[in-house]
Parts: structure tokens; C-alpha cells; sequence
């Protein structure tokens, strides 16, 4: 519960700012909080506290998977890139040969959630190939 | 005469008066009931609950979360002026199941989690890590502002513990 208590702010906040499927588990001396955002500010922000209640992620004490939900096959996303393009792999591994790119926050289509991190997507430009989730968000 | 005749009748009509309220003594049911009911609904464990007076005997129905519920309505009515008997027809409610277990925290078994962890930092080319049963441990340095997207990169691929001893510039 010790926990549960350092990461308060960052648990309440989950849970008023509509993050669905929360889980909040604590196990052996580690807090795993999973979850869906209902958008990537609501993700953001999480982060922020968690920087703030523990600085620079030193602590390795809290787990924390709360990912931008809402993402359907067919449905639009975005990438999310610092400023670079996002590369599109043949295969959902960073080892796989590069078929495509897509541009820092160009809109592509989902073709299917390979897994966690990797997402089957195509461009309008008609490249398909595996990029990495955590550059994309529902548009 | 006529004086006297009104005085015998003022007696009887007296008397009549008397024998029948002799006859309907104690309080009707339908007080009776009515403050059996009051009696209930102090208690906020048993104000749902329905009570019925007939003759005296009051029955009190419903149903109550627990013993100690049923016994505190039972005794609540029994204190009621006029109530000769209780009848207690009162259910208790089966104790609800169990809550099932958390599930446990799924952790990316350690083969797997390597090939995950190498996708997520394969864009921060000063970060290093090893992988051991399920801990994730960064080495190496990295901008602060690069950080959090790191981070959230690494925590997304469910390992055990992330350990950073990452110089932060």
C-alpha cells in the first residue's frame, strides 16, 4: 500500500481523467498501472506526475502501461515521431528491413494491432508494413 | 318523575359508555402496526424491512444482510406497546461471493522482453541494457528530454522492474 500512496496523485489523476480498464497492482516491492488513455495529453500528463513524484524514474518501483486506447482496425492514426519519420518495417521488428516511411504527424490507416508495440499500418501513399506503436496515436 | 328518569338514563348511557370501552381495551392494531413500522425504520438496518399487526401478534417480513439484523428487528417490535407476540419471518441474504483474485501481473518472459526492450531503445543510440528475470536495467546516458519517451517505450514491453542508472543530461 506504501506504494499506492507515493503514486496517489498519479492514480487519482487516472481515474478522473476517464482512463479506462485501470489496474492498479502492486507485487513483490513494484506498482503496475495499466490502462487506456482516452487521448495522448491524458498519457502526457500521467508521465508528467510520475516524473515529478519520482524524478528521472530512479526509483524503479512503478511499472507504468497506460496507452492512448481507442485505436480500431481501419480507423486513422497519427504518428507521433519527435520530428523524424517513422519507419515502416517489413516484419514487427526492428531487424526487418525498412519498406516505407511515413512523415512526422502524417495520418495513416490501421491495418491490424500486431501486438503492444507494433502495429500493422498503411500510408496513403500505399506503403503497408509494421511500425512502432508508440509512435502513433488515434488521429 | 321527569327529573328522575333523565338522571337513570344519564347512568345507563354512562355505564353503556364504560362496557364498551372495556370491551375494545389495548390499542388497535392498526397503531400498533404503525408504530411497529416507526420502530423499523430508525434502525437503518432494518427500515426496508415490512411489519403487520393482527390481533397483537406482529409479523415482520423482508430481508436483512445478517443475523445480528434480524435479531435487532425482532427486538425493536417486541418493544412496541400492544405487541403480545412476534412472528419473524425475516430472511437473511446469502454473504456475497468471494471477490475473485487480482489477476496477476503479466511479465514479458525474459527471450522475448529482450527483443522488445531492443526495439524501444534502438532510437537512443547512447543507451545500453541487459535483461534479467524480467528486470530491465538502462545504462548509458541520455538528454532529459528524451527520457520520458524512453521510458514509456521500455515500460510498455511489461517487464518485472525497470532499473535506470542512466546519466541524465
Amino acid at each position: 500500500m506504501a506504494l499506492q500512496d507515493k503514486y496517489k496523485e498519479l492514480i487519482d489523476t487516472a481515474n478522473s481523467s476517464g482512463v479506462s480498464n485501470l489496474q492498479v497492482r502492486e507485487q513483490d516491492g513494484v506498482l503496475y498501472i495499466d490502462g487506456d488513455a482516452p487521448d495522448g495529453s491524458t498519457k502526457d500528463k500521467l508521465w508528467d506526475i510520475y516524473n515529478k513524484i519520482d524524478p528521472d524514474f530512479k526509483g524503479g518501483d512503478l511499472v507504468l502501461n497506460v496507452n492512448v486506447g481507442g485505436a480500431v482496425d481501419g480507423g486513422k492514426l497519427k504518428v507521433v515521431t519527435e520530428s523524424s519519420n517513422l519507419n515502416i518495417r517489413k516484419g514487427p521488428d526492428t531487424e526487418q528491413p525498412i519498406v516505407g516511411k511515413a512523415a512526422h504527424e502524417e495520418i495513416v490507416t490501421l491495418v491490424n494491432k500486431t501486438s503492444d508495440q507494433w502495429y500493422l499500418i498503411r500510408t496513403d501513399g500505399g506503403a503497408e508494413g509494421y511500425a512502432y506503436a508508440q509512435y502513433l496515436q488515434p488521429a | 318523575m321527569k327529573k328522575n328518569w333523565l338522571k337513570n338514563f344519564a347512568v345507563l348511557g354512562t355505564a353503556a359508555i364504560i362496557s364498551l370501552s372495556i370491551v375494545s381495551c389495548g390499542p388497535k392494531d392498526a397503531d400498533v402496526q404503525s408504530a411497529a413500522a416507526t420502530a423499523l425504520a430508525g434502525d437503518p438496518t432494518t427500515s426496508a424491512l415490512q411489519v403487520s399487526v393482527k390481533d397483537g401478534v406482529a409479523t415482520i417480513s423482508g430481508e436483512c444482510k445478517d443475523d445480528a439484523c434480524k435479531v435487532s428487528s425482532e427486538n425493536a417490535v417486541k418493544g412496541v406497546k400492544g405487541v403480545k407476540q412476534v412472528v419473524n419471518n425475516v430472511t437473511v441474504a446469502p454473504p456475497p461471493p468471494p471477490l475473485p483474485p487480482a489477476a496477476p501481473v503479466g511479465i514479458t518472459a525474459d527471450d522475448s522482453l529482450m527483443q522488445k526492450v531492443t526495439d524501444a531503445v534502438k532510437d537512443n543510440p547512447g543507451v545500453t541494457f541487459t535483461v534479467k528475470d524480467g528486470v530491465v536495467t538502462l545504462n548509458g546516458e541520455i538528454k532529459r528530454a528524451d527520457l520520458p519517451k524512453l521510458m514509456q517505450k521500455v515500460q510498455s514491453t511489461r517487464p518485472k522492474k525497470v532499473e535506470s542508472k542512466l546519466t541524465v543530461k
